[in-house]
């Protein structure tokens, strides 16, 4: 076959199996993407939360885009904890001043980012969430800082609307 | 397979045979013939087709009440539970019989590897057995979503979660398994698909798994090749129907058990909790039958390397025949063999109890020592074994031993005779 030199039946096999693989392509990619989130799921994208009742010290715990979103409102003590770490004894470094741009407020997704575990208020060994499922440990501003989850607990996009309401997404 | 050319006695049975040969199968599979020495651990094959086709009827019959929706998918099976007639008992039934059938699946697989039936010619049918019990897994786990309660949804956060951890992709594939952001209505619905689908693909595959297995013909207790037909074998029917019949009937007093006496206690109470996605239980743990795996998962402090040695653990065994180097199938002429084959079954036994607890502490410690020695049995004792061990002389028949080595030729004559 090797020592052959192409021939006209050669490049007609080529052309017919390389238009055959972009058709079958073109049937399969519909197939395959209806199970992506559809319209309605894309357009649950943003929820408002009344903050104002919140005492310093206190989480509360929304549902946005079916996941939970923590919101707490941090005392004076775990701000200074969170923004006394140094780098280096981070898994996943991240300034405490880049994931709460107001230091009271920490609006982060409660999604362990091993497993997708809820972690749990005010538990394990650096004061901020513990991860039950498979014992990760975050400290006061949501970071990893031990157990197999690979990075901090995340930050969604979101603003303050009024003194009194976040909007997450 | 009998040598000679099956013809139906009857005149329309030859009309329809001529057209159709399902007769000539009927009669290959009622002829087939088998080693006269299989003993009890070779009935599960049958016992795995019992539970296959009780979980397919079960199954259906479910399908009938239950509604694949977040909304309604945990009051549906308290429905099925409390008002549809016997709906109790075919819920149960199916429930348990996954649980028996991955009961059944193990003891026939550590048969598989006690009588080294995986080896050559019989690789084909040791792979598709593998893909088999994948499947098995992938059915299960589906299957424990669809009641919605919090070991199903957090179950299913977590499991799906595994394909985060495969670099750039990961997330993507995770939401798109999802379809949204997270566990939710369009995962239930698409997991009730998939779990209706999965049996009827393991069927197609339990045809090709003894297909395959007609081919070379059952490994036997003493690991020999045998010529068929010969005085070494019984055709299936009757003397193998009897015997495995009798051992699914013994199989299904422990079924029976479970569903009647004990019908949640390989369960989870948390899963009578409809599903919360703001509260995770305090313990997640999966169903017994992926505890050994699940301990590798979480002995592993890295996540994708984790996840690695959890999907290798499975994975390894489909590359078994060619780790295991010795020519000498079965265990009872392998002294060295047989020793390391009862440590790794107390291995996986430990595995799985280590699964079931906290990882921490000395249970993690243990489970560390468990995973590093499963691995260490398949890619390092096995290779090596093989090259090294002294086995025992094999017998030249299954016949020679019992006889003392000169079997009687008139006894042998006469039950030739009969076979024919």
């Amino acid at each position: 076959m090797s020592d052959k030199k192409p021939e006209r039946r050669d490049f007609l096999f080529t052309a017919s199996y390389a238009v055959g693989a972009v058709g079958v392509a073109a049937v399969v990619w519909p197939l395959v993407d209806q199970m992506n989130p559809d319209a309605s799921v894309k357009a649950l994208a943003s929820t408002e939360v009344d903050v104002s009742s919140l005492k310093p010290g206190n989480t509360i715990t929304v549902l946005w885009r079916g996941k939970p979103v923590f919101i707490r409102r941090r005392t004076q003590e775990e701000i200074a904890e969170a923004r006394s770490v140094k780098m280096e004894d981070l898994i996943h470094p991240e300034k405490d001043e880049d994931r709460a741009k107001n230091p009271e407020w920490l609006v982060m997704l409660g999604v362990c980012t091993h497993l997708g575990c809820v972690p749990l208020n005010d538990k394990g060994d650096y004061d901020g969430w513990f991860c039950p499922c498979h014992g990760s440990h975050y400290d006061t501003s949501g970071r990893i800082r031990k157990g197999p989850a690979p990075w901090n607990m995340e930050v969604p996009k979101y603003e303050f609307v009024n003194a009194n309401t976040i909007k997450i997404g | 397979m009998s040598d000679h050319e099956y013809i139906p006695k009857s005149k329309a049975g030859k009309w329809f045979n001529d057209r159709l040969p399902l007769l000539t199968l009927a009669n290959h599979l009622t002829d087939y013939p088998t080693p006269k020495n299989l003993n009890y651990w070779w009935t599960f094959g049958g016992i795995l087709t019992f539970c296959l086709i009780t979980q397919i009827v079960t199954g259906l019959t479910l399908a009938m009440h239950y509604i694949a929706h977040a909304d309604m998918a945990f009051e549906s099976v308290e429905h099925i539970m409390r008002d549809v007639n016997y709906g109790w008992l075919i819920r149960y039934i199916h429930a348990n019989g996954a649980s028996m059938f991955f009961l059944a699946v193990y003891i026939h697989i550590f048969r598989s590897l006690f009588y080294g039936s995986y080896k050559s010619p019989r690789e084909i049918i040791w792979i598709i057995g593998i893909i088999i019990y994948l499947l098995m897994m992938a059915a299960a786990f589906m299957g424990y979503v669809l009641p919605w309660g919090q070991m199903s949804f957090w179950g299913a956060t977590v499991i799906t979660n595994l394909f985060s951890a495969i670099p750039l992709v990961g997330e993507g594939i995770v939401t798109w398994l999802w379809g949204g952001y997270s566990v939710d209505n369009p995962t239930l619905t698409r997991f009730f698909t998939l779990h209706y689908l999965i049996p009827f693909l393991i069927l197609g595959l339990v045809v090709l798994h003894i297909w395959a297995l007609h081919v070379p013909g059952n490994n036997n207790p003493v690991g020999i090749d045998i010529k068929k037909p010969s005085k070494d074998t019984v055709p299936f029917h009757p003397y193998i129907v009897i015997k495995d019949g009798f051992a699914l009937l013994m199989f299904m007093i422990v079924f029976a058990f479970f569903v009647f006496y004990a019908p949640n206690i390989l369960g989870h109470a948390d899963n009578y909790i409809e599903a919360n996605p703001l509260v995770t239980p305090a313990h997640i743990v999966p169903e017994w039958y992926l505890l050994p795996f699940y301990a590798i998962l979480r002995s592993v402090p890295d996540k994708l390397l984790g996840v690695v040695a959890m999907l290798s653990a499975i994975l390894i065994l489909a590359v078994l025949p060619w780790l295991d180097t010795s020519k000498i199938r079965s265990a009872v002429f392998r002294p060295l063999y047989k020793q390391f084959y009862w440590i790794l079954v107390a291995d996986v036994l430990i595995l799985g109890y280590m699964g079931a607890m906290p990882a921490e502490g000395l249970y993690l410690l243990i489970a560390r020592v468990a995973t590093a020695y499963y691995f260490l049995h398949f890619l390092v004792i096995l290779p090596v074994l093989g090259l090294k061990e002294r086995t025992i002389p094999l017998p030249l028949s299954i016949t020679e031993p019992v006889l003392g080595g000169s079997p009687n030729m008139a006894m042998a004559k006469k039950k030739e005779s009969k076979l024919e």
